[in-house]
Parts: structure tokens; C-alpha cells; sequence
């Protein structure tokens, strides 16, 4: 019996946080808002936690819009430890209550510790979190030249080398749900793209033709792949199926690079040059009549990425330096420069965004709140790091 | 099952008066997270998990590239496989672009002839013209620019009777800089088309 009333206990204590996750949602409704980008972050104190706990909650939060006060300044009250293993609390402080109260055990510290925000970001935001998933990335030992895939934590921890080819790499891409990827390898001296298994080692040649192959884009229910080919005498966007058969041309602009798909898969997206400026365009997925995106604002657009939410085109625009800029899919908007960088990639959650920047001659990988502006260095690799893809 | 239904309002009645009185000596919920049985990324950080589970095999099976799959593939590149490149030849004809540009210029007609009557002259020899750019401009942009580079050098050598099948192009984006400098001078000789002579295996 004891038992019994226990169980409830935890479970009526569960339905209180997720009913208060969703009273609180309000706050950081992102579009209902009037200023959608440099928001003001949600201040939170952090005590009891030292050392690798801490530097994993305030990455993690940081990059998902919260802010570190004194618990005086402090919206919510996360306090815990982090000695041997991660267990922590979450209080509302306005509305006196505590909202998630949990203790973690196995796999590693830093792993606990990922799970504890991606917590405290589910009470407070009603919005999984990002702590635990993974993003893959070129690294480039002289900053240019030959260079390997990698896998990584999203923050740039526990970073493993996927090739060993010791040949240019470029744009690595996830199969959606998999531990797979698709990239561009020279491995067999010319541009191919590649499918990766990382369960098996195993590897495909998915596109080989003659000239260019590369910048492969997975349709979001894995099916098709989008890719930058120059076999018919100019480099423009042809869709395959996840095999590399069934190959067709969907763009004929005289420029064409970077495609990525609209999440239910029907457009795909492109850089391209139309009327002597360039452009960004979205083109149906089976080929078709191409739009062009109001960019205005935000010059010579390459590398856009679709958000998984559907409303946001991320991309980078060349001005005097590469800014990150984002603009919405319907227009209603002009584009927004968030900060310096290039490359960006969406989390799964639609709210984050992985780029890299530059430091000094080198790339480093950063990871951006896209309507707080904040961003944070992901840990630092040897070398220069770029085109990270978020895995969704 | 009845007892239960009694206690249940009562206990969220509890849970609900714990929770808002933030009292300190609940015992807190537990999430255990998946150890590395489950599907571990390993190395010696002996870090984390992979959602999907499974061990990355990069490192063991990431060379070899199984050639037997992928259906549809194919290089079209079977006639310059084992053909022997020598870059020397002609490496005094390396054409160079304006920023962001692909077009010939006129500058560097004597260049593309100098090309055209080399491979005329020998007609087992075929050609790999090799795109490159600054590194100004994004990474799958610039890869995009030195291909068409490549092949506007293609079409300029057609245009002066080569046949294109005896040409194939690669572009190198801004992966290989002549001069690794970031000042005009290194990326004016950066922004270049490279012929490499390629001929039969003896």
C-alpha cells in the first residue's frame, strides 16, 4: 500500500511540473511576440553545482535563452549537485513552486547533466530540449586541403573521427533517425557523395558522375537525397532516391549551390544567381516553376538551411564578412543578421542553430539561441572546423 | 483497484501542496540514463550515448569503400581511370579569374591555345582541368564556382575543336590554394583553372 500511494505520489508530483510547463510556455512564445529576434533571455540562478555539471547546464541553457543571474534577479531557482552524479532541482520563483526535482544515474556525468537541462528546459518551455543529440562536422587539420568527418556531442564533446581518408571532405548530412551519414569525399580523387553507415563502418557511393558531386541534402523522411551535380555542363540541383537511383534535374540556373528540403518534403531550397543578384529560390520537389525569396537586406545568400518547424530559412549572406542571417518562409518578414558566421545548420527543436565562425585564419564551431542572439564556442578542436549539420 | 481510485485524488491533492510549498525532503525522481551497454560512442572520454544505439565503425570499416552498393552510380570516368597526370606540361598555361567570375578572359587566349594544340598534337592525351577560388566566398559555394570555372575553360577548349570527352573537370573549391595568403596578390593567383596533361599508361 505504501508503495502504491508512492508511485502516485510521483506521478501526480509529474503532472503538476507538466501542468506548470504549460502555463509558463507563454513567455517564450517566439512568434506571438513583437520583437522576434534579440529577445531578452529568461533569467535563472544556478547554485550547488561545480565543475563539469555546471559548465554542461549553463552551455546547454545558455544556448536555448536563459540568462545567468544572482537568485534575487531570478525567474527560476535551479539548484543541485553534481558530486558523482547529477541530481538537481527546478523552483519557480514568482510562482513559488517547484517544478521538477530528479536525480540521474548512469551513463556519464556530463550525459546526466544533458538530461537535467533538457529537463529543466521541458518544465519551463513545454520544448524538448537539445542537450543530448548529436551534430557531425569537417575538420581540416591546416584551416583548407584534406580534412575528416566527425561526430560530436551538439556542445563539441566527445568528438569522433568518422573518416580516415586523408582527402578533402565537404557537407556532411544525417539519414533522418539514423546513425548515418551522407557527405562529400575526394577519397577517389574526384568530388563523390557518400553514404556512411556508422552502425557498420559500411560505405556506398551514392553519386560519382563525372565533375562535380557534393552538398547532398536528406529529404526529412529519408528517402531522397538533393545534390549539387555538374554532369550535364553546369552545377545545379538534382534529386535522387536515398540509393542514388532514380536521379533527376530539378534546377537549370546558371548557379546553383547548397539545397535543402521543406520539412513535409515538397520544396527543396537553393542558392542561385537570378537577374544578376543572388538569390535564394525554392523550386518543388519534382522539379517545377522556381520562386524567389525576399532576401532584401541580407546580400549574396548561400547555404540555406530549412528549419524542421517549416517557417524559417537560415542562411549565410556575404557582405564585408559571412553573417548568419534567418528570414521566414512566407515573406512576412525581412531577414534578420544575427551574428557573424557561416554554415548554419537548425536543431531539431527549430530554436538553435550550429554554425562556425571565424577565429583568427581558423573555423570554429559555435553554437546560436536564434531569438536571444546568444552563442556559445563549442569545445575547441585542433584545426578548423565547419559545415556542422544538426542530427534530426 | 476502488482503494486505488480513493487514493489517488488524495495523493495528488498531496503532490500538489508538496509541490507548491517546494518542501525539501521529497525524495527526488530518478531518470536513469542509458549506460554505454546501450549503444555507447566510446573512446577514451567514454562519454555519452547515441539515441539509435549502436557503436560508430569509422574507424574499422571507414576506409573501405564498398563499390558494389549504390545503385545508379556510376563515374563516367571509366576512359581516364590509370591515366598517368603530369602537371607540368602545362603548367606554365594556368588561367586565372576575376573575383567571383567565370568567364574566360580575353587576356588568356594564348593560354587556352596553348592547351588546345598540346592535346591536338597527341591524340591519346586527354586533359583534367582543375577549378579552384579564393578563399573568399562559402565553402559549397566556392566548390560550385570552381567547377564552373573548370568547365568554362572546357567550353573555351571546345570552341578551339578539343573534343569535351577527352576533358574531365574538378574543382578543388578553396581547398587548394596556390598561396595560402589572405592578401589580394595570393587570392588573385588563387582564383585559377590548372590543365593537367594525362597520358595513356605506357
Amino acid at each position: 500500500m505504501k508503495k502504491i500511494i508512492f508511485n502516485f505520489l510521483i506521478i501526480g508530483l509529474a503532472a503538476v511540473a507538466l501542468n506548470s510547463a504549460r502555463a509558463e510556455d507563454q513567455p517564450i512564445d517566439i512568434v506571438g511576440g513583437g520583437t522576434i529576434f534579440g529577445q531578452k533571455p529568461i533569467p535563472v540562478s544556478l547554485s550547488g553545482f561545480t565543475g563539469e555539471g555546471a559548465e554542461v547546464l549553463k552551455f546547454d541553457l545558455a544556448v536555448q535563452g536563459f540568462s545567468f543571474v544572482a537568485p534575487d534577479a531570478a525567474q527560476y531557482l535551479i539548484s543541485g549537485s553534481d558530486a558523482g552524479s547529477i541530481s538537481g532541482s527546478l523552483t519557480d520563483k514568482f510562482a513559488k513552486r517547484v517544478l521538477l526535482s530528479r536525480s540521474y544515474n548512469g551513463a556519464s556525468l556530463r550525459r546526466q547533466a544533458h538530461a537535467f537541462a533538457d529537463d529543466i528546459v521541458f518544465a519551463i518551455t513545454g520544448k524538448k530540449g537539445i542537450g543530448q543529440t548529436k551534430i557531425a562536422y569537417k575538420s581540416q587539420p591546416a584551416g583548407y586541403g584534406v580534412g575528416e568527418i566527425y561526430v560530436s556531442d551538439f556542445d563539441g564533446a566527445n568528438a569522433q573521427r568518422i573518416t580516415k581518408d586523408n582527402a578533402i571532405v565537404a557537407k556532411p548530412a544525417w539519414a533522418p533517425g539514423k546513425l548515418a551519414l551522407y557527405y562529400t569525399s575526394y577519397a577517389l580523387d574526384n568530388p563523390d557523395i557518400f553514404y556512411h553507415s556508422l552502425t557498420t563502418g559500411q560505405r556506398s557511393k551514392i553519386a560519382a558522375y563525372s565533375g562535380l558531386n557534393t552538398s547532398a541534402a536528406v529529404s526529412p523522411n529519408g528517402s531522397k537525397i538533393a545534390m549539387v551535380l555538374s554532369k550535364s555542363g553546369s552545377a545545379n540541383i538534382w534529386v535522387c532516391n536515398a540509393d542514388g537511383t532514380n536521379l533527376k534535374q530539378i534546377s537549370h540556373g546558371d548557379e546553383d549551390s547548397s539545397p535543402t528540403w521543406s520539412p513535409d518534403g515538397s520544396w527543396i531550397c537553393f542558392a542561385t544567381k537570378h537577374s544578376e543578384r543572388r538569390r535564394l529560390a525554392k523550386v518543388p520537389a519534382s522539379g517545377g516553376t522556381v520562386q524567389y525569396l525576399n532576401t532584401t537586406g541580407a546580400p549574396n545568400p548561400t547555404e540555406p538551411d530549412w528549419s524542421p518547424d517549416g517557417k524559417w530559412i537560415a542562411f549565410t549572406s556575404q557582405m564585408h564578412d559571412f553573417n548568419v542571417c534567418v528570414v521566414p518562409v512566407d515573406g512576412s518578414m525581412a531577414p534578420a543578421v544575427l551574428v557573424e558566421g557561416q554554415n548554419p545548420s537548425w536543431s531539431p527543436n527549430s530554436r538553435t542553430l550550429v554554425f562556425n565562425r571565424s577565429m583568427g585564419y581558423r573555423q570554429v564551431l559555435s553554437v546560436l539561441d536564434v531569438f536571444t542572439k546568444q552563442y556559445k564556442d563549442c569545445a575547441r578542436a585542433t584545426g578548423s572546423s565547419s559545415q556542422p549539420a544538426w542530427a534530426k | 483497484m476502488k482503494m486505488n481510485q480513493i487514493v489517488f485524488p488524495l495523493v495528488l491533492a498531496l503532490a500538489a501542496t508538496l509541490a507548491t510549498t517546494g518542501c525539501k525532503h521529497t525524495p527526488p525522481k530518478t531518470t536513469i540514463i542509458p549506460g554505454q551497454q546501450a549503444g555507447a560512442v566510446g573512446g577514451e572520454n567514454g562519454g555519452g550515448t547515441l539515441s539509435g544505439g549502436g557503436t560508430l565503425g569509422g574507424d574499422t570499416g571507414g576506409t573501405g569503400i564498398n563499390t558494389s552498393q549504390g545503385g545508379g552510380s556510376t563515374t563516367g570516368l571509366d576512359e581516364f581511370d590509370g591515366m598517368i597526370k603530369d602537371p607540368a606540361a602545362l603548367a606554365a598555361n594556368t588561367i586565372h579569374f576575376a573575383f567571383d567570375s567565370a568567364a574566360i578572359k580575353k587576356s588568356e587566349d594564348s593560354n587556352i591555345s596553348a592547351v588546345a594544340s598540346a592535346l591536338s598534337g597527341n591524340a591519346s592525351n586527354k586533359l583534367l582541368i582543375e577549378g579552384n577560388c579564393d578563399e573568399r566566398g562559402t565553402e559549397e559555394y566556392n566548390r560550385a564556382l570552381g567547377e564552373r570555372r573548370a568547365l568554362a575553360a572546357r567550353e573555351a577548349l571546345a570552341k578551339r575543336g578539343v573534343s569535351p570527352e577527352r576533358i574531365r573537370t574538378i574543382s578543388y573549391g578553396k581547398d587548394k590554394p596556390t598561396d595560402p595568403g589572405h592578401d589580394d596578390a595570393a587570392w588573385a593567383k588563387n582564383r585559377r583553372a590548372d590543365f593537367v596533361l594525362l597520358h595513356p599508361k605506357p
